[in-house]
């Protein structure tokens, strides 16, 4: 299930801005990775690039490689929604579909996938990718409302859910409890440990004791200043990062002292 | 405890009078009342244009068959005043809906390409164009439908009544002339089209980013993000534009009257000439030559067309109401 990723030599452009630069890493499967960095430095732009999402934005572009399991994604004759549909991603905010129920929601992907599926193939599907983000229990007696009526930690462990439910290979999180509170924060994290058993999991967090927590690994990215590209200054095993790190700025970050 | 209970509650309303004092000034108590006022006179119009109708029509409405048939024009003996007026409503509902029918697909198509396909460049150009459309005026939409489209379309006429012949739409002799009402719900088609197109194209334009890419990011396609986030986002908006579409393919007046040959009959064949009537066409048609109870007769079928546009804008409501819970609005 889980695959291992390796980026080359990455540049990400805008147009003609360059706003990350000479990213090279290699992610674990089976493992968590989180990037740390101050805001603008370019963790997200870079974890878009794990699923070509960045390229929704007009005028982006990518040089070097990124590899998954020795294919090149950014390869001529790769369809980005191929890459997609092995690449789960979940969002900042929750962002469930507003005009689907929760079943609906969960099946969604799946339905873009193969349009067919049994009536008991699909309620096998919604109760195992709900068990997986540990939100069956809450929600089993209400699989037909909408799935806005939920709360905002729920909500995103239905988002959670629906990228579950394709069995992607990869797992992106983009600051994925930034907008919950500390009990919701809990349970996305002790799901994170748990997902991991199945997933290569990469999570962007601005939270530095969450990436102490939930990650096996961790990459600072750093950025000198406005309007120059963001780097990749070191990635380690995340005891290493919060203990020990080689770089100075990487120290000065994680004890606090800019950023 | 009393004390300082009852303490607050007397004083209270006089800090917040004071407070009013100090802040309710200038130009926003101006703005206040004229919000209000803008509201009152918005209600104020509504009432006096349904009390005049109401006045207007009151002696048609009240009198005989004997007196109706004799000062109204074409009127037929033994008829009450609704079966007078029931094939004008079906003329007008069969034309607007039609009509709608034509323009709600084609409008929704021309949005979502300009939304959500076309070159941002392109897009605007094309969005000024759609508006544009909107801003020629029906006389011309009539001249227009004589003169160009009439005669473009006729072989298409033809052909359906020849090959569909059998469908109730197509059947009956196909009108050489071809000022049917086919020909008319192709020009309201073409003309409620901005109007749909423009509030459509606003609407998929305001679908979140968020979801979006959440469909994106499962492996969506363009067409399925369209599906699964634009669309249902879309579709209470959609609706509204299709009712602004249909009131005013209900109204429209000036393109009807020159375009269609008139009939006063309860029939499905819009291939053939003088079968129909819409509501507004046939006021503005009878309008110069009628006095006495025919005016009262033109107004209480004026009366009708009003009901019909309220229900369909209240049936519009309802339709986007019902499914709330699922809009996203909470």
């Amino acid at each position: 299930m889980a695959q291992r990723i390796d980026v080359k030599d990455l540049n990400i452009y805008y147009g003609d801005f360059l706003a990350v630069q000479d990213v090279t890493m290699t992610i674990d499967p089976q493992s968590v990775t989180a990037f740390i960095g101050p805001s603008g430095c370019g963790k997200s732009t870079f974890l878009r690039t794990l699923n070509r999402m960045h390229e929704v934005i007009p005028g982006a572009a990518v040089e070097g490689t990124v590899e998954m399991e020795g294919v090149d994604l950014y390869g001529p004759d790769v369809d980005p929604v191929a890459v997609r549909r092995n690449v789960g991603m979940v969002f900042q905010r929750p962002n469930p579909f507003p005009t689907m129920s929760i079943r609906d929601n969960v099946l969604a992907g799946v339905k873009l996938n193969n349009r067919r599926i049994s009536r008991s193939d699909a309620e096998e599907l919604v109760e195992g990718s709900l068990r997986g983000a540990n939100l069956w229990n809450e929600v089993k007696d209400r699989l037909d409302k909408p799935g806005s009526g939920l709360s905002g930690g729920q909500q995103q462990r239905l988002c959670i859910a629906r990228a579950i439910a394709v069995k992607p290979q990869v797992l992106l999180m983009d600051e994925p409890c930034s907008a919950l509170d500390p009990i919701s924060t809990l349970a996305i994290e002790d799901l994170i440990g748990e997902l991991k058993q199945d997933y290569t999991i990469v999570i962007v967090t601005h939270n530095m004791q969450q990436a102490a927590r939930v990650s096996d690994r961790t990459a600072f990215f750093n950025i000198a200043g406005t309007g120059k590209p963001g780097r990749l200054i070191e990635m380690d095993e995340t005891s290493t990062i919060f203990s020990s790190p080689a770089q100075k700025s990487t120290e000065d970050y994680v004890s606090g002292r800019f950023g | 405890m009393t004390t300082t209970a009852s303490g607050p509650p007397v004083q209270a309303p006089a800090r917040r009078r004071t407070r009013r004092r100090t802040t309710d000034r200038g130009f926003n108590r101006a703005f206040r009342w004229i919000a209000v006022g803008s509201g009152v006179l918005m209600l104020a119009v509504l009432a006096a244009v349904a009390l005049f109708l109401l006045v207007q029509a009151w002696p048609a409405l009240t009198a005989s068959e004997d007196d109706l048939a004799a000062s109204v024009p074409r009127y037929p003996a033994d008829t009450s005043l609704l079966a007078y007026v029931g094939p004008l409503v079906f003329g007008t509902l069969l034309a607007a809906a039609l009509a709608l029918a034509l323009a709600t697909p084609v409008a929704m198509g021309i949005a979502l390409f300009i939304s959500h396909y076309a070159p941002p460049k392109l897009a605007q150009v094309l969005g000024y164009l759609v508006d544009l459309l909107a801003a020629v005026p029906s006389v011309i939409y009539g001249l227009w439908g004589i003169f160009v489209l009439g005669p473009a379309v006729l072989p298409v006429w033809e052909w359906l009544g020849q090959v569909l012949g059998w469908f109730p739409l197509f059947a009956g002799t196909v009108s050489p002339t071809s000022r049917v009402l086919a020909t008319v719900s192709v020009v309201l088609a073409v003309m409620i089209l901005p109007i749909i197109t423009a509030v459509s194209r606003e609407v998929f334009l305001q679908t979140p980013k968020l979801h979006e890419e959440a469909a994106l990011a499962l492996g969506a396609t363009r067409w399925e993000v369209v599906r699964t986030a634009v669309l249902p986002f879309g579709r209470s908006g959609v609706i509204s534009a299709a009712m602004l579409g249909l009131g005013r393919a209900l109204g429209e007046t000036m393109a009807v009257l020159m375009i269609l040959s008139p009939g006063f009959l309860y029939s499905f064949k819009i291939l053939t000439s003088a079968q129909h009537q819409t509501i507004a066409a046939y006021i503005a048609a009878d309008f110069p030559e009628a006095s006495g109870l025919a005016v009262n007769t033109l107004v209480a079928t004026g009366l009708v067309l009003f009901v019909i546009t309220l229900a369909v804008n209240m049936g519009a409501r309802a339709i986007v109401a019902r499914r709330k819970e699922f809009s996203g609005a909470n």
